[in-house]
């Protein structure tokens, strides 16, 4: 029992000392991947200006993925070692995640109505990333539903492993499912072929988000942590006073 | 082992058939989607037999969800669950016994009677041997999904629609492929067909496993 | 330079909502820790939830 809970008063500690120097880094990374994005990069010839939209777009979905890996990582931790940092770890990453990915969908259709002329197509990518969120509402749902956090952990941890073996199956089959439908892809982001002048901002902006999301994910995990403790006392001065009224 | 299998779905058949029959309504809902259909779309048989095998499986992924949240509920309201929890048999095995009858109570007839529905929407008979043979080896794989979600709301009041919530994005890849080898005009329906069987297949060991550890983590 | 040109209103309402949406999420997490950091101390000095209530 000491060890268990040793072991959160650890990371309290460790990341309560981690956490502005970490914000510290994304702010100063932000100014610098918008300096590089809007001042220091050239249009591109084909997308034009709609470009520096990638600078945020392709971030937001590599975070959206890494918060999903951060979560299937702790729902092992959750169900097979049970740890509580896990369990707590889960529950921080769900809603970061899910804002990025909204994020990665929305800059996605504003960058795809001057550059298809719809806000919307049914592209293997968006598409993915659509069913991604929609895995994402799931987790965030589920959490709720459920009052007792170790159960909910629990249950959020089978979730979010069967959806980690279904992520790559949907995007095999929506990729599949686009090619009989509409052909390829119009667009390729991220091929080899992609200039300097454009990968530098693009890499700035996405170790500064990673930086952001991750100093939102410790602080979350030490709010949790708090929350929790915040249960435990209001339960224990309940069963106190029920003792005394009794 | 084979023994408590066959008792568990027997058992569960025989409450879904006294329950006023699972089979039977979900076969009433299956025939209302595919009836309101033309209503929204219009009585265009060219286009009702286009679209015919997707608004068949549109129609078998609702009835799928429909019967799910008492799947385990049930069992988790009258303590039947618990013995199920400590019976010597593993509770993958029981798992995998409730999906079989409530496959057996609902996808099974489905996609039985799906040819005949299918007349609704002006399917080819090619169309239609394709569509009931895509269901049938499809929806098992609905009904493995769907136990996952139905595993982890089992002690959750009104979870219906969080079920749902929790099982479509699951889904995605069966009526992707499902639809695709239901379309005998698709060039990729026999590899569609293949990969539907594939993660019917699949989905089961995951389903066994998932709903399982859903299951023990509830009733801590 | 600066010169978004024609499709300046999807890049600016594109950095527009992700500021937003990181904005909120900064938000959130400042406000929910200062509400626990706020209850736990209450519970630690001993009074009830919300401070109110006998005491056994």
């Amino acid at each position: 029992m000491l060890t268990r809970l040793a072991n959160p008063g650890f990371f309290m500690r460790v990341s309560g000392l981690a956490l502005a120097p970490l914000a510290a880094a994304a702010a100063l990374l932000f100014a610098l991947g918008l300096y590089l994005a809007f001042f220091a990069s050239p249009a591109d010839y084909q997308q034009g200006e709609t470009v520096r939209i990638m600078y945020i777009h392709v971030p937001a979905a590599w975070l959206a993925l890494f918060f999903y890996s951060i979560m299937a990582v702790s729902a092992l931790g959750t169900l097979v070692w049970r740890h509580p940092l896990a369990d707590v770890s889960q529950r921080a990453a769900a809603p970061i995640g899910a804002a990025f990915t909204l994020v990665c969908l929305v800059t996605g259709s504003l960058w795809g109505k001057p550059m298809w002329g719809t806000y919307w197509v049914w592209d293997a990518r968006l598409t993915s990333v659509l069913v991604l969120f929609l895995m994402y509402c799931g987790v965030l749902a589920l959490w709720r539903a459920v009052d007792d956090p170790g159960r909910a952990a629990r249950a959020v941890a089978v979730l979010t492993l069967v959806g980690a073996v279904n992520i790559p199956i949907v995007k095999y089959s929506v990729e599949w499912w686009s090619t009989l439908h509409q052909g390829p892809s119009v667009f390729r982001m991220g091929g080899p072929t992609i200039d300097p002048s454009m990968l530098r901002p693009l890499l700035v902006m996405a170790l500064a988000f990673t930086l952001f999301g991750t100093a939102l994910h410790l602080a979350g995990m030490r709010t949790e942590i708090l929350r929790r403790r915040v249960r435990s006392l209001t339960l224990l001065q309940a069963e106190r006073l029920e003792r005394a009224a009794a | 082992m084979m023994r408590v299998f066959a008792a568990l779905v027997r058992r569960d058949l025989a409450i879904a058939v006294r329950v006023g029959g699972a089979g039977g309504l979900g076969l009433v809902f299956f025939l209302m989607v595919v009836t309101l259909i033309p209503f929204a779309l219009g009585p265009d048989l060219n286009l009702l037999s286009r679209i015919g095998p997707a608004v068949l499986w549109i129609a078998g992924v609702l009835a799928t969800l429909i019967g799910l949240d008492r799947l385990f509920q049930a069992d988790e309201e009258d303590g039947s669950l618990d013995l199920m929890r400590l019976s010597p048999a593993p509770l993958e095995l029981v798992v995998l016994a409730k999906c079989v009858a409530h496959w057996l109570a609902t996808g099974l007839p489905l996609a039985l009677a799906s040819p005949l529905f299918g007349l609704l929407v002006a399917l080819e008979p090619a169309a239609l041997g394709r569509t009931a043979l895509s269901l049938l080896i499809g929806t098992p794989a609905l009904a493995f999904t769907g136990a996952v979600g139905a595993a982890l709301a089992a002690s959750i009041r009104r979870g219906g629609l969080l079920i749902a919530i929790l099982v479509v994005p699951l889904m995605v890849p069966v009526l992707i492929f499902g639809v695709a080898a239901a379309d005998p005009a698709n060039a990729g329906r026999d590899q569609a067909l293949t990969i539907l069987l594939a993660l019917t297949l699949a989905s089961g060991a995951v389903a066994a496993i998932g709903a399982a550890a859903a299951l023990r983590g509830g009733g801590q | 330079m600066m010169e978004t040109g024609r499709h300046a209103v999807f890049i600016w309402s594109a950095y527009g909502l992700t500021c937003l949406v990181a904005f909120g999420l900064v938000l959130r997490a400042v406000l929910d820790h200062r509400a626990q950091t706020r209850a736990l101390a209450r519970l630690e000095a001993g009074s009830g939830p919300a401070g109110s209530g006998p005491r056994g």
